[in-house]
């Protein structure tokens, strides 16, 4: 029960080919189908993001070079010559694809530390291989574990906790102020791309109350309808501040549109309910003082920045942590597939041994013609029980003693010495 | 302090406070239960050491100042245990247990010796002192979260989180916390007022002698009640209420010491 991995990422591969290697659902299972039926392989799982693209499988040959022709495949498969994949191609086998399956769903291959995106996505592959009926007992287990180490590592560990992005950072920072951001008012200043990644964090935590305000109306209009939030003038910019428990700004102009003064009477008016102000303008949209007025709250592009650093520095703290949860559930995998391994190993053994026995009964009996048909019978049930004692001793014992089947992983050799292999259809 | 009971409290405080800490620094499921389960079996043992105190003082625990700051202990720890579970937050777990963990080693230092000046008496008595410690307990902890509060109010205007800035509770919380907090020490404080003066009234005929202590726990009440206010008007409302909530504090310290001390008639530790 060899695994085996194809594929590549954002490391080794530029977007354009990755562009290319892309597989939608229809492709993924097209792809399973393919590899199946022409026998390269006996499980598949696809998994494709807009960073990865990666083939999972459990091939039917041993003796065949299944890497190989899945490669072949994968190049066939998107009309590519083999050597537009060169040099962009990883492949790792056995314990080296579970492992990097599992950093896979820690989210230690991505491109952004730690990102939470990775695991939907990985569970996403797996249920739609799963209801294709492409996986098979070895990469059912294999993603479930996947999953786990994903579901741990966040729980566990804070690699995925900081926010590493301007828009996310304000987001965190206003929830270590106001805690729970549903019953919290935001005006969103400015209608960019920038303004938009905000909002879109704001509402993914719960922000219901969104007010926007832009120079260009219509842009804020298409902002607001999109986010469900109300448009105000750019006219009615003063009298606004009083609303909000948070304002994010990010629109061009040389001078500050928020100034010191416009604050302080908009706090007033307010009666001095905390204010954030996410300033993502440059230059900045908020005067350098109201950061001092009494239960303001003021961030500049600079100061999220920074915060941002901090974090992916604490975030790369956390990747020893989650590295000994990854080694922990590969253990646990290779344990599993090693007692599998063994009872199959054992299975076909047995099956050997009771073809052996009869050819063996067959050629001896026939020689010994005194034996009534009842004593030949009985040598037969006494070989038979012979036979199945060599194999079910051990059977049991594989079953009872874990640190056995750690030790009999690589079964290939018993397999070799019994010529198991030969016989299998 | 060789009680076993005494002993294992200790051991159990200062391994959930070990726990608190590492839950804190390094965020882990197990660590969190485990700091709360030490906690409550804490103070289970608590329990039976100030019960086995009471047996050997043969008087309430709260009638001398060991049993009293042991009794304050008790019901720091209680309250904070009954915040967390309201709260669902831990980070102040790790601030609130170094206090429990002193003031229960300052009480238990001394050996419990039978007290010879009869003790006061009767069930309304008792309920009477174990409010009012309950209501110095609550206001310990808003004493506590005050502080946190202006620490992680400085980090957010200063743009220096820090490691623990992002596990500590939002203000907003730390806000709600304090004030529920003071809300039961308040209720508690004015429930055991009243059993104090009806006990007063039973004893001596008046409701009032004119107790120092009573005057100063009555300004304690007033001063948190005017904090509850405050709190939630324009000009208080965040790190102003938090400086006003640690101030209150000092006046339940004051009280706790000097006036018990050196100017109440018969108030003694509580």
């Amino acid at each position: 029960m060899e695994i085996v991995l194809i594929g590549l990422n954002h490391r080794t591969a530029t977007v354009e080919l990755r562009e290319r290697v892309a597989f939608s659902v229809e492709q993924a299972c097209e792809a399973a189908d393919q590899l199946r039926s022409r026998g390269i392989l006996d499980e598949t799982l696809v998994l494709s993001t807009c960073n990865r693209s990666e083939l999972y499988g459990v091939p039917r040959e041993l003796a065949t070079d299944s890497a190989g022709a899945v490669e072949l495949f994968l190049a066939s498969f998107h009309q590519l010559a083999p050597a537009d994949l060169n040099g962009s191609l990883y492949r790792h086998r056995d314990r080296s694809a579970v492992d990097h399956l599992f950093r896979v769903a820690a989210g230690l291959d991505s491109m952004l530390l730690g990102e939470a995106e990775i695991l939907g996505q990985v569970r996403e592959a797996y249920r739609i291989a799963l209801d294709h009926g492409a996986t098979g007992p070895v990469l059912n287990r294999m993603f479930q574990g996947a999953l786990e180490v994903g579901k741990r590592v966040r729980n566990e560990t804070e690699i995925g906790t900081r926010p590493v992005s301007v828009a996310f950072a304000g987001v965190k920072l206003a929830e270590r102020i106001f805690g729970k951001l549903n019953n919290h008012r935001a005006l969103i200043i400015g209608a960019g791309a920038t303004s938009e990644q905000v909002v879109r964090h704001l509402c993914d935590r719960g922000v219901k109350q969104l007010r926007v305000l832009n120079r260009t109306e219509e842009h804020a209009v298409d902002l607001a309808a999109r986010f469900g939030g109300e448009v105000i003038p750019w006219g009615n910019l003063a009298s606004a501040l009083e609303w909000p428990d948070l304002i994010v700004t990010s629109v061009s102009g040389a001078e500050p549109i928020l100034t010191r003064a416009a604050i302080e009477r908009a706090m007033g008016r307010r009666g001095n309910r905390a204010l954030l102000m996410i300033d993502l303008g440059v230059p900045r949209n908020v005067a350098a003082g109201v950061g001092d007025l009494y239960n303001t709250y003021l961030y500049n592009i600079d100061d999220l920045t920074e915060i941002i650093e901090q974090n992916k520095k604490a975030r790369e703290a956390e990747i020893p942590r989650a590295e000994a949860i990854i080694e922990e559930q590969i253990e646990k995998f290779m344990h599993w597939q090693a007692g599998v391994a063994a009872s199959a190993v054992l299975g076909d053994l047995r099956t050997k041994l009771a073809a052996e026995r009869e050819s063996f009964l067959r050629e001896r009996l026939s020689s010994m013609s005194n034996l009534s048909e009842r004593d030949r019978a009985q040598v037969a049930a006494l070989l038979e029980e012979f036979t199945d004692r060599v194999v079910l001793h051990p059977a049991e014992r594989l079953r009872g003693i874990p640190e056995l089947r750690r030790k009999l992983q690589n079964l290939e050799a018993l397999r070799d010495l019994f010529h198991l292999d030969r016989e299998k259809p | 302090m060789t009680s076993p009971y005494v002993l294992a409290t200790l051991l159990f405080y200062s391994v959930s406070l070990a726990l608190y800490i590492w839950n804190l620094r390094e965020p882990s499921r197990m660590a969190g239960i485990g700091a709360t389960v030490c906690l409550i079996g804490a103070l289970g043992l608590h329990y039976l050491a100030l019960l086995e105190r009471s047996r050997l003082i043969h008087a309430v625990p709260y009638d001398d100042l060991f049993g009293s700051l042991s009794l304050f202990a008790w019901l720091l720890a209680a309250t904070y245990l009954v915040l967390e579970a309201i709260h669902r937050r831990q980070a102040v777990g790790p601030f609130v247990l170094p206090i429990v963990l002193v003031v229960f080693l300052l009480a238990h230092a001394s050996e419990a010796r039978p007290i010879k000046a009869p003790p006061a008496q009767g069930p309304l008595f008792a309920f009477h002192v174990t409010l009012n410690i309950l209501a110095y307990s609550a206001f310990a902890i808003s004493f506590v979260l005050s502080v946190i509060f202006l620490l992680q109010n400085r980090r957010l205007r200063d743009h220096k989180l820090g490691m623990v800035g992002w596990r500590f509770p939002a203000l907003d919380v730390l806000e709600r916390m304090t004030r529920s907090s003071v809300l039961i020490g308040c209720g508690s404080l004015a429930a055991g007022m009243t059993a104090g003066f009806i006990w007063a009234h039973r004893l001596q005929g008046v409701y009032w002698d004119g107790d120092p202590k009573v005057i100063v726990t009555i300004l304690i009440l007033a001063a948190y009640i005017g904090y509850t206010f405050l709190a939630q008007t324009a000009a208080w409302r965040g790190a102003r209420a938090s400086v006003l909530c640690i101030l209150n504090f000092m006046f339940v310290i004051f009280s706790y010491s000097i006036v018990n001390r050196y100017l109440s008639h018969f108030h003694r530790y509580f």
